[in-house]
């Protein structure tokens, strides 16, 4: 079936979307629904990055939107709502940061993985990525969409457990030698 | 499943938008179709769902004349904004979260980072949001945003407009977008308008519309906006 409506077309984030779209903003008048935290049963962990332009510097004005499944990979349960979001705006490290809990697998041909959505100033129309974890290994060997993917680009998409710090580190990088892996929905 | 159309969108690089240049990716992105044959159970993060009418806002939150006022009225061009929200099989989307922000009525951000020498209203925050109700349709009420200059190129002015924001069903369906007015004549000068297809530009001009205009209160303005929600019917993966 051909759809009947033309889409209305994407537009950038432009720079101040943090005041519309983030809860840190406005001295908490008028709040975003939409925080930085995941609350529910299962593993707490943290995690933390940046987003790097093509000039190699840490983008200061970036918004990441994540979607995940529970702790036994369901997307949806109703009594969970995996859906949050973080600036980079927060700090002078530019970093985005969420605490969630760890999600299940949905599959037996699929590893946990966190959805990610990226938008900022100078991105026409945003982009996806996935966030796998880097404690996951024989899991990440067997998932249907990281084996699509280069071998060679794959380290783009894999978080990296810092067990001193308790941090999934996850950056992001828009281009370059180390470009993260986008998907096309 | 939905499907992102990149030709109804703008591209990652457009020569005339500078930031573009750094931050847009170069790789094309994977098609991620293949995942559908992959995955007998076809519940993935971006299409999973769930998401709609799950979001709570405050009573004053689509009024913006109203929802940040100190003991004053907001300066400017009052309007009132009313629009459907459809998906591209033209089915109403309801309990979706729109979120708006915009400038003021003389060009400024309530943002720290917002540095135009325009005032600030104290009257005025310029952030709203609502849910859609079962066809699909919303209001805000607000203030005219005023153009403002912004480094692109020389004397780059941006024409009015108000950022919107939309979350329906999954993650798949997300757009956010920018909403013009009807015979804006920076429009011919703005690389981020530009940037749509030549096709797709009026989709992004609301119209002005006597019928939604509230007599001795407010002008109306028409804005419909178009998501690429999910099928009635599964996509043929071999024609999807
Ligand atoms: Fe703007």
């Amino acid at each position: 079936m051909e759809p009947d409506l033309p889409l209305t077309p994407s537009q950038t984030a432009g720079p101040f979307f943090s005041m519309g779209l983030n809860q840190s903003e406005n001295e908490g008048r008028l709040a975003s629904p939409l925080g930085n935290e995941i609350t529910g049963e299962g593993e707490a962990i943290s995690i933390a990055g940046r987003v790097i332009d093509g000039n190699g510097d840490p983008v200061p004005d970036a918004l990441i939107e994540i979607r995940q499944a529970d702790a036994s990979g369901n997307f949806r349960n109703p009594d969970f709502f995996g859906l949050a979001r973080s600036h980079t705006g927060e700090n002078l490290e530019a970093k985005f940061s969420f605490r969630t809990i760890k999600p299940g697998a949905a599959t037996e041909l699929e590893a946990p993985y966190i959805s990610v959505a990226v938008y900022m100033r100078g991105l026409l129309t945003h982009v996806y990525t996935r966030l796998y974890f880097s404690d996951e290994s024989s899991a990440n060997e067997k998932d249907a969409l990281l084996n699509q993917v280069p071998e060679t680009r794959q380290h783009t998409l894999i978080a990296q457990h810092d067990e001193s710090q308790g941090i999934y580190e996850f950056d992001i990088h828009m281009q370059g030698k180390n470009e993260t892996v986008f998907f096309q929905l | 499943m939905p499907k992102i159309d990149l030709h109804q969108h703008p591209p990652y690089f457009y020569a005339d938008y500078k930031s573009s240049h750094s931050r847009g990716p170069n790789q094309d992105p994977i098609d991620f179709s293949c995942l559908t044959a992959l995955n007998p159970s076809e519940v993935v993060a971006e299409f999973a769902g769930g998401l709609r009418n799950r979001f709570a806002v405050g009573d004053l939150d689509h009024d913006l004349i109203r929802n940040a006022q100190q003991g004053g009225i907001p300066l400017g061009e009052r309007m009132v904004i009313s629009g459907q929200v459809l998906n591209q099989w033209g089915k109403p989307e309801s309990g979706v979260l729109i979120e708006v922000w915009q400038a003021n009525a003389s060009g400024r951000y309530a943002h720290k980072d917002d540095g135009h020498d325009v005032p600030l209203d104290p009257n005025f925050i310029g952030v709203g949001r609502c849910i859609t109700d079962k066809e699909g349709r919303y209001r805000f009420y607000t203030i005219k945003p005023g153009a403002y200059p912004w480094k692109n190129h020389p004397n780059a002015w941006r024409p009015q407009h108000i950022h919107f924001s939309l979350i329906s069903e999954s993650i798949a369906d997300r757009l956010v977008t920018q909403m013009y007015f009807p015979g804006d004549p920076l429009l011919d000068y703005d690389p981020i308008f530009d940037a749509v297809p030549d096709s797709a530009k009026e989709h992004l001009i609301s119209t002005f519309d006597l019928s939604v205009t509230e007599a001795d209160f407010a002008l109306g303005y028409h804005f419909d906006i178009v998501l690429a929600g999910a099928n009635a019917t599964p996509v043929d993966p071999e024609h999807g």
